[in-house]
């Protein structure tokens, strides 16, 4: 057990692997490209279709039994199939990525835009407001706990299986785990399951603070609260 | 085309391997979700005697759900080998954070007015925990167990990549070969089997809670 412990302490004291395109820094930020591009992509698609359905209530059902579903479904496997049907590239990963995790940002904020109280939504409407600057100025700003806790629980979920686009040939911090496991070379396999795990906690900590900033200070118990429940629903990549 | 995409010939000649990884599959879920609740448990009954633990117990289940799956497995290596420990160890893990919050909610949630009424009636402390709240948590419970079970049917193929694997070796053998039919196999029994176990716990849940069923 100690000698596993100096071995991977060499590991990250060695010059050699922190260069070059198979480099700790190289490594990190393919992982965090796949993450951010996969990401963003969700929040595109989720969060009108979210917005939508929360708005009109129609679909409910559908919205959430949708990340039900989609916890039924092995991420892995997804991107095993995608890859044998389109090929070597980002496109296969992207795709499984964001099929991963746009069900649940959609359930998230369906949910948020359905706890909006109605006589809330009401006074709105009866200010005068359109239909835009209901959901602009009233509905959103007091769903915002929720979507934000779907984003974040789907981008810690999109870093966690990110790990699988080595199995696929691609790059990322999965490259050390599955590289060193063929290899049979028990360090580096640690060590890329260490940094995977890092990015990992490290990217839960960060939206966690940009959560706290963008969702209104009246909000901020309910805030924690929906990150829990939504992190309760969920699942690890 | 249709045809090479699925190859109806190769389920039919090995029935008998995707059974035996279908097996294995249910074997590396019960385990496992069943080991969580036994863990599970009696932290919720500590979290209820003593609230000052529930925020750290949850916490600390917390971070740990928050580990990738791959990750949490092959951290597990060098203390377990490619063992099935290996596996089940990190499989256990990821089902105490749902399981220890659905156990001490659903325990919360019995209402003041039914455990004075069992108190008053002279039950002891634990059976009035057997007889009274438990059932009244079932729902809340078994609530926990579903999420923690389809989660972990899903994390199972995962172990295919350290030696363990279920269906996840139906998944590696069709990537490996480039033969999409046993990829598509096990995809398709792993939400299968999800889908049926969602069902089953369901059942389980109507069995335990009489009350709860719609008279006529």
């Amino acid at each position: 057990m100690i000698e596993v412990i100096t071995d991977l302490i060499a590991w990250f004291a060695d010059p050699v692997n922190w260069q070059g395109s198979s480099g700790i820094p190289a490594r990190v930020l393919e992982h965090i490209w796949y993450s951010v591009l996969a990401t963003v992509i969700s929040v595109v698609i989720a969060q009108p279709v979210g917005i939508l359905i929360g708005h009109t209530g129609r679909g409910g059902i559908l919205a959430i039994n949708l990340s039900n579903a989609a916890r039924a479904v092995p991420t892995f496997g997804v991107i095993l199939l995608t890859f044998l049907v389109a090929g070597i590239g980002l496109v296969p990963v992207l795709v499984a990525l964001v099929v991963l995790a746009v069900p649940s940002m959609i359930t998230n904020t369906y949910a948020g835009f359905r706890a909006v109280d109605r006589d809330v939504r009401d006074s709105a409407e009866g200010m005068g407001m359109t239909a835009w600057q209901v959901i602009w100025r009233v509905e959103i700003p007091v769903a915002m706990p929720l979507i934000m806790a779907g984003i974040r629980i789907a981008a810690v979920q999109i870093v966690a299986t990110a790990t699988f686009a080595a199995v696929v040939s691609l790059g990322g911090l999965g490259r050390y785990i599955i590289d060193g496991l063929a290899q049979q070379d028990l360090t580096q396999v640690l060590a890329g399951a260490i940094l995977v795990a890092a990015l990992s906690l490290l990217t839960e900590f960060g939206l966690s603070r940009l959560q706290k900033a963008v969702v209104s200070n009246g909000l901020q118990a309910e805030s924690e609260e929906a990150s829990m429940e939504a992190k309760l629903e969920g699942s690890t990549g | 085309m249709a045809q090479s995409f699925f190859d109806w010939s190769w389920v039919m000649g090995n029935l008998g391997e995707i059974w035996a990884q279908l097996a294995e599959h249910i074997i590396l879920t019960v385990v496992p979700v069943g080991l969580g609740f036994l863990m599970a448990f009696p932290m919720a009954l500590a979290s209820i005697r003593w609230p000052r633990l529930y925020s750290p117990l949850l916490g600390v289940a917390g971070i740990l759900f928050s580990i990738p799956t791959l990750a949490l497995f092959v951290i597990m290596i060098p203390f377990t080998g490619l063992s099935k420990a290996t596996a089940i160890v990190p499989l256990t893990l990821y089902t105490l954070l749902i399981l220890l919050r659905n156990t001490v909610e659903g325990l919360k949630g019995v209402p003041s007015h039914v455990r004075e009424a069992a108190e008053a009636m002279g039950y002891t402390r634990t059976r009035q925990l057997f007889r009274i709240e438990l059932p009244l948590a079932v729902p809340v419970i078994v609530a926990g167990l579903r999420i923690a079970t389809v989660n972990t049917i899903a994390y199972v193929a995962i172990t295919a990549l350290i030696g363990q694997g279920g269906l996840g070796n139906l998944f590696m053998d069709g990537f490996l070969r480039q033969f999409p039919t046993p990829l598509i196999v096990g995809l398709v029994l792993s939400v299968a089997l999800a889908v049926a176990a969602d069902l089953g716990l369901l059942g389980v849940q109507y069995v335990l809670t009489p009350w709860q069923r719609n008279p006529g």
